[in-house]
């Protein structure tokens, strides 16, 4: 069974999935990466079953070998790196957002920091054989278990990598369509505490700019902006109850605080909106700096747009494009040629940066 | 039993209140009510519900938005509350569960008397006299809240929380009393520790405690207690030696 040797882990690499089911009750949060929706477009790409675990980092991206068979990899919209040989710095091929492709044994790949900062995903077909735990491969760093040893990935640890799917394909390949980065305000459906908050709150939450700050992490993320301020008859203290990512928990000094996979299971400050299913992969994709709006929107409208976006995602997940091997420069072969040719104007399916989406992310061999 | 509120969390839970305030009867209904709908749930009644999960007075139900939504939920979940007894005794298990009053293990068990204005021997005897009812677990994994603690044992929280408290901590503040699992940072009162884990991944189900459970906190002296850790660390501490019900833990 082939095996993934962390070379160098990076700061936060860890083995996640959707996350835990039936913990919640006994203190447990959902867990699981960040970025649902790359995680779900990743497992596509690499024909694994949906929900399947991949390596979740942050900061600064690890350095991999794989050993003992080949190893088919994806990366996320914001992740690219290079592929080098066992024991040499020469780049053997570049390795560009969205794309899967084959390491043979004995390579290595070096990935770049994420694109923007902030988390990304690398998927490996067959995923990683740590047991589960509550149902889940997902690493819940707070108590120790889940992932492997409950712990971020170290220098010297081997994954074992599990059987891909026979879905899981040979050449290279990305999305014809890519995700488009995502615009336009945050999604909220008011609650479950609306009522403990002003007019004048609720207002503000829907019209103010909110900035990330440096204090966010994976249970939850901290915003500055206008203070959201709780009826004086209520106060910013409720009777403890259950806690979903996403929900907006506003303390006693009104600075929003938006709860992710890692957040308690309940808690005691009024929740004044949570955001939506859908956009919640935005959030975890967010760096301190990013600013953000909210926009409310019905209980019904958030299950509606829940669909909805379930099958754009599904829609970008069906249409794939195998592309050449990108090389290094002065390694060009007759594919990079024949597309270098291009007359300007036609769509290049092989290169994922000239799409919608990739034209903020810089080619690899510009950079 | 009736729903007094309905709280929507986003399009992937909602919560729904059971009881007006806190309290040993509100955790009793609240276990009731996570019982007959986690039993409606695996039994196949209720599509698309993935969790329940149940604190103080309310009951949260986790669900999948791409197979069900809340309108349809409630449908369900209304007459199944409906036709549940709200009953009289909980639903929980009965535990005895050993403790160390010991300033060397409780920082704040020198000072706690003269906050409160009772004497240490009133403190202990009001941690142990009677068995706390579980409220919620939360926090972190496998940590219970209990309560409720007589009103003159009731003080706030400290206003500087500790960046350290050892696992095994037993603390009190605004009538309630919490055990950690884990070190953690905190800011209850320690006054005692406790040798027994809380929450084993291992175990079938991980939690010790549940919502609805009642524990009586029973108070050892050093030996027993040092006996107890020992044998916790070396994993042959069995939780259902300290179960009072007969009923072994799942």
């Amino acid at each position: 069974m082939p095996e993934i040797e962390i070379l160098s882990p990076g700061p936060r690499t860890m083995v996640q999935d959707t996350g835990f089911r039936g913990g919640r009750a006994q203190g447990v949060p959902r867990g699981g990466v960040l970025d649902r929706d790359s995680l779900f477009l990743l497992n596509a790409l690499l024909g694994n079953p949906e929900g399947t675990e991949a390596l979740e980092l942050a900061l600064v991206a690890p350095a991999l070998r794989v050993r003992g068979g080949k190893v088919r990899v994806a990366t996320g919209g914001n992740l690219q790196g290079r592929v080098t040989r066992e024991s040499d710095e020469e780049v053997l091929r570049l390795l560009r957002p969205w794309t899967a492709t084959t390491l043979a044994e004995g390579e290595v790949l070096r990935l770049d920091p994420p694109l923007g900062g902030g988390t990304a995903l690398l998927g490996i077909a067959g995923g990683i054989e740590v047991p589960r735990v509550l149902e889940s491969r997902s690493t819940f760093l707070k108590a120790g278990f889940g992932g492997l040893e409950g712990r971020v990935l170290r220098k010297g640890d081997r994954l074992r990598v599990g059987s891909p799917g026979p879905a899981a394909g040979a050449e290279d390949l990305t999305f014809a369509a890519p995700p488009a980065p995502a615009s336009g305000p945050i999604r909220v459906v008011p609650g479950p505490q609306d009522a403990h908050f002003t007019q004048a709150a609720h207002a503000c939450l829907q019209g103010a700019d909110y900035t990330v700050t440096p204090m966010t992490d994976r249970m939850g993320m901290r915003l500055e902006g206008p203070a959201l301020e709780h009826r004086p008859e209520c106060g910013a203290d409720i009777i403890s109850d259950g806690i979903a990512p996403g929900a907006i928990q506003v303390p006693g000094n009104g600075q929003p605080i938006v709860l992710l996979s890692d957040a308690q299971t309940t808690g005691g400050y009024a929740k004044i909106a949570t955001v939506i299913s859908a956009d919640l992969s935005r959030l975890g994709r967010m760096v301190p700096g990013d600013r953000l709006r909210f926009a409310a929107v019905t209980r019904d409208e958030a299950e509606a747009i829940a669909r909805t976006h379930r099958e754009s995602l599904a829609r970008i997940a069906a249409q794939t494009v195998a592309v050449g091997p990108a090389l290094p420069e002065g390694r060009l072969d007759l594919r990079t040629l024949y597309e270098a040719n291009l007359i300007s104007g036609i769509i290049d399916v092989s290169r994922t940066d000239h799409f919608p989406g990739h034209l903020e992310t810089p080619s690899p061999q510009e950079g | 039993m009736d729903i007094l509120s309905i709280r929507p969390l986003g399009d992937t839970a909602l919560t729904l209140e059971l009881a007006p305030g806190p309290g040993a009867a509100a955790s009793a209904l609240v276990a009731r009510a996570c019982e007959a709908l986690d039993h409606a749930r695996t039994s196949g009644q209720l599509p698309g519900l993935e969790e329940v999960a149940g604190a103080f007075r309310s009951v949260t139900l986790y669900y999948d938005p791409l197979l069900t939504g809340q309108e349809a939920l409630l449908g369900l979940v209304h007459p199944l509350l409906k036709d549940t007894d709200a009953g009289e005794g909980g639903a929980g298990r009965a535990w005895s569960l050993p403790c160390l009053f010991d300033e060397e293990v409780a920082p704040d068990l020198a000072e706690l008397p003269a906050t409160l204005g009772i004497s240490r021997e009133a403190l202990i005897d009001g941690m142990t006299a009677a068995p706390l009812s579980v409220h919620a677990l939360g926090f972190l994994p496998g940590l219970p809240f209990m309560g409720d603690l007589a009103p003159e044992l009731g003080l706030p929280r400290r206003t500087e929380p500790r960046a350290r408290v050892p696992a095994g901590s037993v603390a009190i503040a605004n009538r309630q009393c919490v055990i950690y699992p884990w070190e953690s940072p905190g800011g209850w009162h320690i006054l005692g520790r406790c040798p027994v884990p809380l929450f084993d991944i291992a175990w079938a189900r991980p939690a010790l405690l549940a919502s609805g459970d009642l524990v009586h906190l029973r108070p050892v002296d050093r030996a027993a207690f040092d006996a107890l850790a020992e044998r916790a660390r070396a994993g042959e501490l069995d939780p259902d030696e300290f179960r009072t019900d007969g009923q072994p833990h799942a």
